[in-house]
């Protein structure tokens, strides 16, 4: 069957365009040809697992911007190793973004995003990257990567501000990405989640009241989620601009905790 | 311009401080049929002059749609003006297939200002021979480019390049104080006035030779077709003629362009 | 691969979960095609799943190619994004070389050699092109995930797309029926028919629901519609 060719790696069907399962611009991919260079089988082990582990993130839309809180936790397996972690990040004027999962490859991506928008400044036109576009690179980094077998463990969230309009976004590390006004990822997606959409259905929130639904949900979350702990940092994105809180301590009751009989 | 012992290759300089393959590789735009780009608030125009190599063929195509939002004019070689237009699309598409988002103008254009300057320097390469005016409509308006085969790049409120276009310069000069309040309609004829004065007193202005594109807010590059171009001509139809190819008033040239006002009409036919 | 279960199954923790990583997720939804003599009717749910949890209620799965055509996909939406983009993308290319926008059934025959160009790492979608063709008659071509194509006037396709196909051979293909005449289903009936099958599979798939989004493709252009369904 020579002159069918290597089967399992087809020559490239067409040059010269956006290439399946790569992506523009992105330090460190040396080839952008091809969907996939390794096979299954030979996938690297060390990637198919998280280590150090976040959990939830959550985003919520608000009349004139976005608002995002996560915890400062670094989980290692069951074990509360890294209690200053923090995951919202300023990348702009006009984006936030927040990350859940594998704590390494946030560190890695961050790294990349941050020198992006230092190339971004030296080119010196004035203008910036929007919400949108990072949230559709995220997606092209994050497809490219599990396309090789070899994913960043992360959730992310992006929120923003895109010509005007308040933007929230959310990607995970297949690269499935899309936009809702509320979104936890992690076990906030079933324990925020309904809360955020509850809110949400009853009117537009203005952003004293976003806040106040998120620290609600961190509240939940941290005497539900094992995983999760009472510091949280909150960010905020309007037309005004971005800023990331220093993290905050939760108040938590624990004096009813003695009259839960479990059976 | 003369042949001297300092134009053997592109890497060698003249005492002068001068690289005269390059400034050659800049005569080679103005072997090319005039095209005029100009601006207002919203819109960015490019309006150019097609010529036909015979009285058989067809009239050469001028303009070249770059994406939804940019569009080029050449002037000079036509290869090198489709390989540079094919990188153009290229990266547009990169950028709209990672961003979800157009190319910014300026962006673009400092990038194929990269690629042209790398051929001003290797003496294995030589410098493009074509000359482009670039329209474009992004977040910060809409802009006009001019590129050289010096890989020089220049923003433009107004510019002509190709065959004779001191006169439109001469023209677009004279009047650029009132694009940017003009309407579209005004734009276009000021446009279509500055490539007249390019001509020679018998030919004129028609829907056969002239190309018209127009991009701006919420409207995609288009270039124009018979009918958008015979309502674009009436405007400027029957008006006096300020006679091809009058006394030039200063230069708006990137470089010294002495000579300029010949029309070489080459005999050529990979030159548009 | 060094694997502990296998080869060392006496230092296997009972419990402990070996994580593998999957490539693909099934995010759910259904789209409905139909053709007429002179339109094309396309349909998709707005819900956007992953297991018994629910991204979004607004997901659009319809994508405007080009004024006639429409392609509607559902599965693995990591996979439908990447591919329509690269579909978009190529379907610029075409344009800016053969100065027209291209026919319906051309990106039909170029989907389904993209979708094949991936064979042994396939887009897990179930994709279904509706437009017009180059005489302005409805057509509608569904695909299996590895680019197997086939043009019919009608097509269930997607999580549902199993129990809606049958409702649709029934109302109209009006299979295993004696005595019966085709004639030409109109526009209103068809989009009637669109919205009811909908309704159907709304209520017996978690993976479909909340809102169809709907657009209608005509010689004039392309009509966009939403219809509610239950949103749980």
């Amino acid at each position: 069957m020579a002159f069918m060719g290597d089967m399992m790696n087809p020559a490239p069907l067409w040059h010269n365009g956006p290439a399946p399962g790569a992506f523009y611009n992105f330090p460190g991919n040396s080839s952008s040809f091809g969907p996939i260079n390794h096979t299954v089988q030979d996938f690297k082990a060390h990637s198919a697992t998280p280590i150090t582990t976040t959990t939830t993130v959550i985003g919520l839309k608000f009349d004139k911007g976005c608002v995002i809180a996560a915890d400062t936790l670094g989980s290692y397996g069951s074990l509360a190793r890294f209690r200053d972690c923090p995951r919202v990040l300023k990348v702009n004027d006009l984006i936030l973004l927040g990350s859940g999962g594998d704590y390494a490859d946030y560190q890695y991506l961050k790294d990349i995003i941050e020198q992006k928008i230092i190339d971004e400044q030296c080119i010196g036109d004035g203008l910036q990257l929007k919400p949108k576009s990072l949230h559709c690179w995220l997606t092209r980094v994050l497809y490219n990567k599990r396309s090789k077998m070899d994913p960043l463990w992360n959730n992310y969230i992006v929120a923003g501000i895109q010509d005007g309009e308040p933007f929230l976004g959310a990607v995970d590390k297949l690269g499935t990405a899309y936009e809702d006004g509320t979104i936890a990822t992690g076990l906030g997606a079933y324990m925020a989640t309904p809360l955020l959409r509850d809110a949400v259905e009853k009117g537009p929130l203005d952003e004293e009241s976003a806040k106040a639904l998120v620290r609600k949900c961190m509240e939940v979350l941290f005497y539900r989620d094992a995983r999760s702990f009472p510091r949280y940092q909150l960010g905020v994105v309007t037309a005004a601009g971005v800023t990331v809180e220093e993290p905050v301590e939760l108040k938590h009751d624990w004096s009813l905790a003695h009259m839960i009989h479990m059976k | 311009m003369f042949r001297n012992q300092y134009d053997s290759d592109v890497t060698v300089w003249s005492p002068q401080g001068r690289l005269h393959q390059v400034e050659y590789a800049m005569e080679a735009v103005k072997l090319g049929s005039a095209t005029v780009g100009l601006k207002n608030k919203q819109f960015a125009v490019l309006i150019a002059l097609k010529r036909a190599v015979s009285e058989l063929s067809a009239y050469q195509k001028k303009i070249i749609p770059i994406d939804d939002h940019i569009g080029i004019s050449i002037s000079g070689l036509t290869a090198d003006a489709r390989m540079l237009s094919r990188f153009m699309r290229t990266e547009c598409l990169n950028h709209r297939y990672a961003h979800d988002a157009p190319m910014p103008v300026g962006r673009l254009i400092g990038l194929v200002g990269n690629k042209m300057q790398i051929c001003t320097q290797r003496y294995d390469k030589r410098p493009l021979g074509v000359g482009l005016l670039v329209a474009g409509y992004d977040d910060q308006g809409p802009h006009i480019y001019q590129m050289c085969p010096s890989a020089n790049f220049f923003d433009c409120r107004a510019m002509a390049i190709g065959a004779r276009s001191q006169s439109a310069r001469t023209y677009l000069e004279k009047h650029f104080n009132t694009f940017l309040d003009s309407d579209l309609n005004d734009l276009v004829a000021h446009g279509l006035r500055a490539l007249r004065d390019t001509l020679p007193n018998e030919v004129d202005l028609n829907t056969k030779n002239v190309s018209i594109a127009i991009v701006g807010p919420k409207t995609p590059l288009r270039v124009c077709d018979e009918a958008e171009l015979t309502q674009y001509l009436s405007l400027v139809e029957g008006e006096e003629r300020r006679g091809g190819g009058a006394a030039a008033t200063g230069d708006a040239g990137p470089a010294p362009e002495a000579g300029d006002e010949r029309d070489p009409q080459p005999q050529v036919n990979n030159i548009v | 691969m060094l694997s502990l279960n296998e080869n060392f199954p006496e230092y296997a923790v009972p419990g402990a979960k070996q994580h593998r990583f999957e490539p693909y997720a099934d995010n759910g939804g259904s789209v409905v095609a139909i053709a007429g003599e002179d339109y094309a009717v396309i349909g998709a749910d707005t819900r956007l799943s992953t297991g018994f949890s629910i991204y979004t209620r607004e997901q659009k799965k319809l994508f405007k190619l080009s004024n006639q055509t429409v392609l509607g996909a559902t599965g693995c939406w990591c996979d439908t994004l990447t591919l329509t983009r690269l579909l978009q993308a190529r379907m610029q290319m075409y344009e800016h070389e053969h100065n027209k926008p291209m026919s319906t059934p051309a990106v039909a025959q170029m989907l389904s050699t993209m979708l094949y160009y991936k064979r042994f790492f396939p887009y897990y979608i179930s994709n279904i092109l509706a437009g017009l063709d180059a005489e302005g008659k409805g057509c509608v071509y569904s695909y299996d995930p590895i680019g197997h194509c086939e043009r019919s006037n009608y097509r269930a396709g997607g999580s549902a797309g199993a129990q809606l196909q049958p409702l649709l051979d029934n109302q109209i293909g009006l299979k295993n029926m004696q005595n019966v005449t085709e004639v030409p289903l109109p526009r209103e009936k068809a989009l009637s028919l669109l919205k009811d099958v909908f309704i159907s599979a709304a209520e017996r798939d978690i993976y479909t629901g909340d809102c169809i989004y709907i657009l209608i493709i005509t010689a004039n252009g392309i009509q966009e519609e939403k219809f509610e369904l239950r949103k749980d």
